[in-house]
């Protein structure tokens, strides 16, 4: 049980939890601190130097790395404040390969976010020298690519893969402004220790690391993976009548918002064109099409001829709760047998 | 040691073993063998320009500059009795006149040798030596006749403050440290000395290692930690090899280990090798570093008293600062406090370089100016027609002070409100053939290239500010940079994480404080004042040229033409001003000409 | 599971042996090894250098098939230094001292002779589990898909009865299970011995509830098993087979048995699938299934949480939700009982009849599911098993006393190597799903036979050469990886790929109890493709 912390910002009031830090507690009362090296679900380390305060008059201090604290006085703006932030904005902006348009984050960029709040003038950004940088774009993984032209540094995606993921495929290489977010040996991903479990591309906070093939999902329904018995909690991004993402979902005991690879961009088999569509009887030795009622007086009359011990079903660890307890029920009360198993053991 | 038993000492400090002391010392004895003269080694006497350097006690006759052939006149004044070898002596620079002892020189008769003070008197693989000259009474007098708060008093009493640069108070420190609850505590030294030109405290290590090892155990028993780390830059090997040696002896007289001199105190060090990051050495870097990490700085608080090595308390201090240490507990606070000013306490140890006569390692008492550095114990200018500029403190944190600052004392206050700072001790002279936006761009170049990239304002803000200097030295300056460059600074300084890019743009700072008209002179009429920036300057040849073809035989591009005897020009398409042909120019003649501020520059 | 995946975060010690969990259930093993990085301390008991061991305190290499020597050398170990809770033994267990005396045969010597690992080594694992508490115990196919599988199973909880590791929040006897819905499939009394809930068929009163429930008169015989299965089809006992969702062409040991069976003419053989598997080109009907992101319904997974999932999209072409076309045929042969218009009331009748899932409804699993036991609608569920008492009749659990059994296939001259099987983290059991996504094909996209440098050496076999791997059952065609993840004398391959289908060659003798292949320790040679 955490205490509560009552404080202001900008002189609203506002309840916090002990423990927590001033951004998140601003963010969860809908008040902006600009941040971009910021998650909620990673140590903060206070990178960016966005997100300053001055708490109770005193120094510029970063809002992610300082506990709430009762009754303290926090203002998010000053002229300090405003102006390390702009310098830090803009220099981001100057270094960054700005094709937001052909940008895989463009509709959800929290640079953009920040410089939208900041208000970044164009004619302060012509006094800064651009960075020269044409880093090879790393396309090795099958389902999603990085970008060090567009990235900000901010080490989400290092933290995630070390504080998350528990693997630290990704690291900082070189310094300074040579700065980038590598593989061990900057390698290609793949040919890393990635698991390509896609953790980092969703925290990316830019388009640096992004799915090959942004989709956009109309509507999504909550569901359960498919894969293994951990039984994740996901929600399927459906545009259509297609399922074109899936999403971790974060309340789920199982999983907390974690993936893996085959979770995350293994649902294409859905739309695959070997999909059975129709029932088959195989007919002199070839598969024929056929309707469903054509098959099932098929399957009906057969089985029929084969009750007691000359039937056996396997049921499946694939199918739901429901189909098994069919399957099983089936094989029991209209079968007569017991001779119903499945692959428990492989 | 008899009165008239003599000892020669050969310094093997850094400077003076790569210009072959070490040799030089394996002649003496072999020399000397069979004479009743003893043959030691030492560390750093601080001069290393004269090295290498032989000191012949009891009489403290100090030969400079000995080389190989040297050795056979020294070896036989010693074995025959006679007089020192006169031209070896020290020559002074103004006078010319040879000097024979340390107290004779300028150089060492102004200064005030406390940290420095075994550094090449004694031998730094030697404990006997240490333990002669009172080495670990301190530590002795610590744990059997004081307690861990006495010890920390003693500290706070002293006003010593952190020798690394920025100067917070050690007793301070020592009581957060000593304050913060927790069974696992660690001492760590900072020995990762990275200004460009600073090695102070490679001296010290080199030459009187026992005195940090003494201090760091001092300080483990005042805040009550077991284990103490040395971070020494990889790039100082003999330092390590001599810390290496002294920890092995300390421990194998037991001033070092389980139950030190058998009393019920453990503590014991290890090196750890740095590979030579300069942003390690900032505090949490470094410690960021020993953990494993690629060492980059974390945001403070947690101060690393409080959350420092592997999350434990962690007392973290300068080499110097431990060294000062065993003299406040030997000769007690008031001692320590008598020295200085009101607000800094004790010595500061410098590195003297750049355009200055005398260079090399200088102790002095707070409160001394710098001009009695530069000009009385410096000796002046290293060329004396030149007039003084400018004097940069502090390394890439710090800032340069022009000549209207001379009489500034040198203590950590009054040289931050001049705007640079003690530092770590770097002190670089300038003279009026430097260009003082080269100088800034200089530093940045340094800081920009140390950067380890974590936050924003330092990875990006101190490339940007190059950037523009660097625009600014080549002629592309534009009006607006110069605002922009206190722009950045202002937000640099104010966001950045550590200290340093919170002290990168100081350099630029201060020359535009101070040398304001230098940078409009290069933006607003492409001229360096100082006649350095390349782009900026052109050569021309007077029409007093003689003709001797001298320029035109060593101009590397023949940008040169004439005839043998007559009048000279050089085609500045060809020229890539690298001032051989105004070096070469007879005095006499004195026909070639820098000119800046007319040159045409290319549209970029 | 005993307990329940989120409890990873809190135990001090994680055991996890035969259990490749990264690869095979990589969300619980970034959280193994986040915990690992948060101060737990990780044991890793594995044949083969898996992923997790980097970043395990301690890693001990057992032979295949040594498991039983190993666990009951720990619970040696931990009795010879009195490690043991002995207040939690003498108030919730029984049977103590038999198990005692069983482990006079483990002495350190025999362990390490049939382990292969120094006796420093298994008391150091023995040690932090037994002290460091709570301390959880994982583990997967590794310790049961051998002939003494059911040895293994029990050697491990004898391990945690002894330590008192059972029964508390973050420790547990946690097997992974491998499918989305392996548990619940069992729960469903997808088995030939037992009703939804683990009823006995062999139990008078069980056969007469569910005969009263379903209004049908049952056998009180327990049925056959997989593997049986495929022996009886081969042997002309069963004409006809109903399968729904599987690939054991695949899957099951020996694999070529199992094709043979299923090419028996007499044979009537439906297959319902998502794809025309391997195995479903050898059916008489195949009836097209809907995914599951097609259908709604509920599933079980590893830690007893029944889980929703929800129809997303329309079925694609003609396919049906499996349980509308089992309904169908049942009401096909004119049977009542089957005449359900959704999921939930299936779920309905599910709660009705099985007691532990007695308080379960879609309505109630909406958003994060409920574990079962789960017995009337207020139960919240059962986050972890056997608080306070033992589920089982007397309350106690049951020590059982154990001997070292060898694997069934032993190598000889002719088959030197031994050959265990393993997953890849890139594809999902027969891989009728994941080989279908491009991406993951381009990940991993064909099998390899992973052999020690040393066995290389010693076959002549150069890394990513093709090589022959010869069991006493057949033999399978693959490219060989030379790495140092397999020790001297172990060699491994995946079954995901049909085009190298490993279970032709692996080893079909069954646990007497679980009726499990013994999959993981095959012998076998490997020989170049000249």
């Amino acid at each position: 049980m955490t205490n509560q912390i009552n404080f202001t910002i900008d002189g609203q009031e506002i309840v916090a939890q002990e423990g927590q830090n001033i951004l998140d507690a601003a963010l969860a009362n809908d008040i902006y601190i600009p941040h971009l090296c910021h998650h909620p679900d990673l140590k903060p380390v206070g990178a960016c130097r966005l997100c300053g305060v001055e708490i109770d008059g005193g120094h510029m201090t970063m809002s992610c790395l300082e506990p709430v604290r009762e009754g303290i006085d926090v203002r998010t703006d000053s002229p300090v404040i405003y102006q390390a932030r702009k310098i830090a904005i803009e220099l981001l902006i100057a270094d960054h390969h700005m094709d937001c348009l052909a940008c895989a984050a463009a509709h959800d960029c929290d640079l953009l976010t920040v410089s939208a709040y900041m208000g970044v003038q164009p004619e302060r950004l012509e006094r800064l020298r651009k960075t020269e940088r044409d880093l090879p774009i790393d396309t090795s993984n099958p389902f999603f690519q990085f970008d060090p032209n567009k990235c900000v540094i901010c080490g989400i995606c290092v933290r995630t893969c070390d504080e998350i993921v528990g693997l630290g495929a990704l690291g900082f290489i070189d310094r300074g402004v040579s700065t980038v977010v590598g593989t061990f040996g900057n390698k290609p991903f793949v040919e890393s220790v990635c698991e390509s479990c896609g953790e980092c591309v969703v925290r990316c906070p830019v388009g640096a690391l992004a799915p090959k093939k942004p989709e956009f999902a109309a509507r999504e329904v909550q569901t359960t993976c498919v894969y293994c018995g951990v039984g994740c909690g996901i929600y399927l991004g459906i545009s259509g009548d297609e399922v074109v993402s899936v999403r971790a979902d974060r309340e789920r005991p199982t999983n907390e918002g974690s993936l893996c690879v085959k979770g995350r961009y293994g649902f294409n088999f859905i739309n695959h064109p070997d999909r059975l569509t129709k029932p088959l009887i195989k007919k002199n030795g070839e598969f024929e099409e056929a309707e469903w009622d054509e098959a099932l007086e098929l399957i009906a009359s057969k089985f029929a001829e084969s009750k007691g011990e000359k039937f056996a079903a396997l049921a499946s660890a694939k199918c739901t709760l429901e189909e098994n307890y069919l399957i099983q029920k089936f094989t029991r009360a209209v079968m007569g047998t017991n001779s119903v198993d499945h692959c428990a053991r492989l | 040691m008899e009165a008239n038993d003599k000892t020669v000492l050969i310094c093997r400090g850094t400077g003076c073993e790569s210009a072959k002391s070490p040799a030089i010392q394996t002649e003496l004895m072999s020399g000397l063998q069979g004479s009743d003269v003893e043959v030691k080694f030492t560390g750093c006497h601080g001069m290393c320009q004269q090295g290498p350097i032989v000191i012949v006690e009891p009489q403290g006759t100090f030969y400079a500059n000995v080389k190989l052939k040297d050795v056979e006149p020294i070896v036989g004044s010693l074995k025959n009795g006679g007089g020192p070898v006169e031209k070896l002596f020290y020559k002074d620079p103004a006078t010319k006149e040879g000097l024979s002892t340390y107290h004779d020189i300028p150089f060492y008769s102004r200064q005030k040798r406390l940290v420095l003070q075994n550094c090449g008197r004694i031998d730094p693989e030697d404990i006997d030596d240490y333990l002669a000259e009172g080495g670990y009474e301190g530590l002795k007098k610590a744990i059997f006749d004081m307690t861990p708060d006495a010890v920390v008093q003693a500290v706070l009493d002293s006003g010593l403050r952190g020798r690394g640069g920025g100067g917070f108070p050690t007793g301070r420190k020592w009581k957060f440290t000593q304050d913060a609850p927790s069974d696992t505590k660690y001492v760590l030294c900072n020995a990762d000395e990275g200004d460009p030109g600073a090695f102070m405290d490679r001296s010290v290590l080199e030459g009187d290692p026992h005195a940090v090892l003494e201090g760091m155990a001092i300080a483990g028993f005042a805040i009550g930690a077991q284990k103490g780390y040395i971070y020494c830059r990889a790039e100082y090997p003999l330092a390590i090899k001599r810390l290496q040696i002294a920890i092995e002896q300390a421990r194998e007289r037991g001033y070092l280990g389980k139950g030190i001199m058998d009393g019920d105190f453990d503590f014991d060090i290890d090196i750890f090798h740095g590979a030579g990051a300069f942003v390690c050495g900032e505090e949490t870097a470094l410690i960021t570093s020993i953990e494993g990490n690629r060492g980059m700085p974390r945001s403070r608080p947690p101060y690393p008293a409080v959350k420092g090595l592997y999350d434990k308390p962690t007392l973290l201090n300068n080499v110097k600062t431990y060294a000062n240490v065993r003299l406040i507990i030997n000769n007690g606070a008031d001692w320590f406090a008598s020295i200085g000013t009101e607000k800094s306490k004790g010595t500061a140890v410098f590195a003297l370089t750049g355009k200055i006569a005398n260079s090399g390692l200088v102790e002095v008492p707070m409160g001394i100016t710098l001009r009695e550095i530069i000009f009385d114990i410096g000796g002046g200018m290293l060329d004396p027609n030149k007039n003084f500029k400018a004097v940069q403190t502090g390394g890439p944190s710090g800032g340069c002070l022009p000549e209207s600052f001379l009489d500034t004392p040198v203590d950590y206050d009054s040289l931050i409100e001049a705007g640079s700072m003690m530092g770590s001790g770097g002190m670089v002279v300038m003279d009026e053939d430097t260009c003082m936006v080269d100088v800034a761009r200089y530093f940045l170049d340094f800081t920009e290239k140390e950067s380890c990239g974590k936050c924003v304002p330092c990875r990006l803000g101190t490339k940007q500010m190059l950037d523009i200097l660097e625009d600014i030295v080549e002629g592309r300056g534009k009006p607006g940079d110069i605002e922009l460059l206190e722009d950045l600074a202002v937000g640099i300084k104010a966001g950045s994480l550590c200290g340093l890019g919170q002290t990168a743009p100081n350099p630029v700072l201060t020359t535009l404080r101070y040398f304001r008209d230098e940078y409009e002179a290069h933006i607003n009429h492409h001229a360096c004042p100082a006649k350095q920036c390349k782009e900026l300057i052109t050569y021309h040849i007077l029409d007093t040229c003689v003709g001797c073809g001298l320029c035109r035989r060593n101009c590397s591009t023949n940008a040169i033409i004439g005839e043998q005897k007559e009048l000279h020009y050089i085609d500045q398409s060809l020229c890539h001003k690298c001032g051989v042909c105004f070096e070469v120019c007879p005095p006499k003649v004195f026909s070639v000409e820098i000119r800046t501020g007319e040159v045409k520059l290319v549209e970029s | 599971m005993t307990n329940s995946i989120k409890e990873i975060d809190g135990a001090k010690t994680i055991f996890v042996i035969g259990a490749n969990t990264t690869n095979a259930h990589p969300v619980i093993g970034q959280r193994m090894r986040r915990a690992a990085q948060n101060g737990a301390i990780l044991l890793v008991a594995n044949p083969k250098e898996i992923d997790l061991v980097r970043v395990a305190h301690t890693f001990i290499q057992p032979k295949p098939g040594s498991d039983t020597a190993l666990l009951m050398g720990m619970c040696r170990y931990i009795l010879d230094k009195d490690l043991q809770d002995q207040a939690f033994i003498d108030e919730h267990c029984e049977n103590f001292d038999e198990f005692k005396a069983s482990l006079d045969a483990f002495t350190p010597e025999f362990v390490e002779e049939i382990t292969g690992v120094p006796w420093e080594q298994v008391a150091k694992v023995a040690h932090t589990y037994a002290t460091n508490k709570p301390a959880a115990l994982f583990y997967a196919m590794g310790i049961t898909q051998h002939s003494h599988g059911t040895d293994n199973v029990m050697a491990v909880a004898n391990l945690a009865l002894l330590t008192g590791n059972i029964g508390k929040e973050s420790t547990g006897v946690n097997p992974l299970r491998g499918q989305n819905n392996v548990q619940g499939a069992c729960d469903m009394g997808g088995l030939p011995n037992v009703y939804p809930g683990y009823q006995n068929v062999t139990i008078p009163e069980n056969k007469a509830k569910f005969e009263k429930a379903w209004g049908k008169l049952m056998s009180d015989k327990v049925g056959l098993t997989h593997t049986e299965i495929f022996d009886a089809i081969y042997e002309g006992k069963v004409t006809a087979l109903y399968m729904v969702g599987e690939n054991p062409l695949l899957t099951e040991a020996n694999a070529k048995h199992v094709r043979e069976a299923l090419e028996n003419p007499d044979l009537f053989f439906v297959a319902q699938d998502i794809f025309l598997s391997e195995t479903a080109q050898l059916a008489d009907v195949v009836l097209p299934a809907a995914s599951f992101a097609e259908k709604d319904g509920a599933i079980t997974n590893t830690e007893r949480r029944v889980q929703r999932i929800r129809k997303a999209i329309p079925p694609r072409g003609d396919s049906k939700p499996d349980w509308w076309i089992t309904s169908q045929i049942a009401q096909k042969m004119g049977e009542h009982g089957f005449d359900f218009s959704a999921p939930s009331e299936i779920m309905d009748e599910i709660a009705s009849v099985t007691p532990i899932y007695g308080g379960i409804s879609h309505e109630r699993i909406e958003e994060v599911g409920l574990q079962w036991p789960c017995r009337d609608e207020n139960d919240p569920g059962t986050q972890y098993l056997h608080k306070g008492k033992f589920a089982r009749p007397n309350g106690k659990g049951q020590f059982v006393p154990l001997e070292y059994k060898q694997s069934a296939e032993i190598v000889d001259a002719e088959y030197p190597l031994i050959l265990t099987t393993d997953r890849s983290l890139y594809h999902y059991h027969s891989a009728t799903m994941t080989r279908r996504v491009a991406g993951l094909e381009e990940l991993d996209s064909n099998e390899w036979l992973k052999l020690s440098p040393a066995d290389a050496d010693q076959f002549g076999i150069e890394d990513g050469e093709w090589v022959e791997v010869y069991s006493r059952r057949g033999k399978v065609k693959v490219r060989a990886q030379v790495t140092d993840v397999c020790p001297t004398g172990v060699c491994s391959m995946t079954f995901h790929f049909h085009e190298s289908p490993t279970n032709e060659i692996t080893n079909p003798a069954l646990d007497p109890v679980a009726k499990i292949p013994e999959t993981k320790v095959t012998a076998v040679r490997v020989e170049k493709v000249s």
